[in-house]
């Protein structure tokens, strides 16, 4: 193997993925590297998340393959452990009893191993993943009791409670509001930098990720483009993503998208 | 207090406080991952396993647990596709099995005997061999859950997690509901099998309604579940009542006094109350 194969965290060989019975993906090709930022763009329907659920091995891909590490989703043994997984947060009940510290900790659930229960070292990482995301005061709170970002926050934690070397996030920002969404994105661009993990992120929010993101991967079922955002996100792009003509302003290096669709307005198309 | 010196009403109380612990831990997964329905519809399946062990001349402990892990199987196999609700699945089976029970009893001519017992339950009635196997069966969820507890936790509160993680969730799955079958089996001697789930989920979900932590909650549910089975026990001797019914009715009022008084309503009250005067003021 190359030093450069060697690099690649994830890689997609002429992937297709059916949900249910309609393909949702189709030909996908592209890799990603070591201590990347990854945005995976698209409108709703678009194949993200089942990408995403793809490569978690959740959905068993219809043709082509899909490598985390080198090895197929459903292969990956212990390598799991270096996989930390941020779900969409309204699939969560967060009216369960449960307090932020032990939430986390249930992220490290298959690495202590069945039958045994948490030991120091357990304790100091989920410590430390709830610092990582500035929530050490919040840890004995109850979870329903956190605000909206703060519950995507201790979802981050329980993803990093394992020490993984790639984070996968769902539409992270589907909960927040638009000034809380921007602060996100700082916050773990921020992260990122000082992590060093790779990081891949699914959204609809092609503006603001772009911004923060070091590569971009624009789905339309099919893989629309892909590479650095201020290469990629042309008018072209969009038009293939969105089927309209949408463009970036650019102020500087920061784009921001234009839809000029009249009626469109984004939060009503996600309910 | 003489009565205590009474072999049956010693071996009540025992079966009192096993089936009062089972039934309130299961029940904290069943309240949590909303599967009360399935507790009704497992233990009305039992009806048919009572019927054919009494048809076949074997122990009915025997041929219910056998009949009802079958169902709790046949549920959750049924219910992993898309093609067919668990809520479907269940409603299938609870009036089935009890069809089939029926119609095993009519072929026996004359057969009048315990069966009230069966689906009412008289904990008065509970045998030492009864109480022996609900004591095995009884430990042996109580290990599996101690053994499995941050397993069953994680795929209780996230099954997606739990399977991204790559926990054996349908093994998971599978283990929790033959536990519920087995605990539901050792329980309708005592409470009967129309009452029994009411034993598994009110407790649970009175102690829902005051935790903000799982294993507060799971405690909490065992002392109101033995709460309810020894108050509805004593209570249905001293005023001569049906035992399964009384245990059943202190559960309920036990409930209740938890739902007014549980925090979260306190906290809505006050914050609805804030709200009103914020909005007066302005």
């Amino acid at each position: 193997m190359s030093p450069e194969m060697n690099d690649v965290v994830i890689s997609c060989e002429h992937l297709s993925v059916a949900y249910q019975d309609k393909l949702a993906l189709e030909n996908i090709t592209f890799n990603i590297h070591r201590g990347q930022f990854w945005g995976i763009l698209g409108p709703n329907g678009s194949g993200k998340t089942t990408l995403l659920r793809t490569m978690l091995g959740l959905i068993e891909p219809l043709s082509g393959s899909v490598r985390l590490f080198g090895c197929s989703p459903r292969q990956l043994g212990v390598l799991r452990d270096k996989i930390g997984y941020v779900p969409q947060y309204a699939q969560i009940d967060f009216n369960f009893p449960l307090k932020v510290r032990d939430m986390v900790m249930l992220g490290r659930s298959r690495k202590m191993g069945v039958g045994r229960r948490p030991g120091s070292d357990d304790w100091r990482a989920v410590d430390q993943a709830l610092a990582k995301v500035e929530m050490t005061d919040l840890a004995e709170r109850q979870i329903g009791r956190l605000s909206g970002g703060q519950r995507q926050r201790a979802l981050i934690a329980r993803a990093l409670a394992l020490e993984p070397e790639l984070l996968m996030l769902d539409e992270p920002t589907a909960a927040l509001d638009v000034g809380a969404t921007e602060g996100f994105y700082e916050w773990i661009h921020h992260m990122h930098q000082q992590m060093k993990i790779t990081l891949l992120l699914v959204s609809h929010d092609v503006g603001v990720v772009s911004r923060y993101v070091s590569a971009v991967a624009c789905l339309n079922k099919r893989l629309v483009a892909h590479g650095l955002p201020q290469e990629v996100l042309g008018s072209e792009t969009l038009e293939g993503m969105y089927g309209c003509d949408a463009m970036f302003f650019r102020h500087g290096d920061v784009p921001h998208m234009v839809v000029p669709a009249p009626f469109h307005d984004p939060s009503h198309s996600h309910p | 207090m003489e009565i205590l010196t009474f072999g049956f009403m010693q071996r009540a109380l025992l079966s009192a406080t096993i089936i009062g612990t089972v039934c309130a831990i299961i029940g904290v997964y069943v309240v949590l991952r909303g599967m009360a329905f399935i507790g009704a519809g497992i233990a009305h399946a039992s009806f048919g396993g009572v019927a054919l062990g009494i048809t076949l001349g074997v122990n009915p402990l025997l041929t219910t647990i056998l009949f009802c892990l079958a169902t709790a199987w046949s549920i959750a196999f049924l219910s992993e596709g898309r093609k067919v609700s668990e809520d479907s699945a269940v409603g299938i089976f609870f009036a089935s099995s009890m069809a089939f029970g029926v119609l095993l009893i009519g072929l026996m001519k004359g057969y009048q005997a315990d069966l009230f017992g069966y689906l009412f339950g008289n904990i008065l009635a509970v045998s030492p061999a009864d109480l022996w196997s609900s004591l095995a069966i009884g430990a042996l969820v109580i290990l599996l859950v101690w053994f499995f507890f941050k397993e069953f936790l994680l795929f209780t509160f996230d099954p997606e997690m739990a399977r991204v993680t790559g926990l054996p969730v349908k093994a998971l799955n599978l283990l929790m509901m033959s536990m519920i079958a087995v605990t539901i089996v050792i329980s309708i001697k005592s409470v009967g099998i129309v009452l029994v789930s009411a034993l598994i989920v009110t407790p649970a979900a009175s102690a829902y309604l005051l935790s903000d932590d799982f294993k507060k909650m799971m405690l909490l549910s065992i002392i109101l579940g033995v709460g309810s089975t020894w108050t509805g026990l004593l209570l249905s001797v001293w005023l001569n009542l049906a035992s399964g019914a009384t245990i059943v009715m202190v559960a309920t009022v036990i409930f209740f006094i938890c739902y007014f008084c549980s925090p979260q309503r306190r906290k809505l009250r006050r914050n609805i109350e804030e709200l009103r005067v914020e909005v007066k003021e302005k």
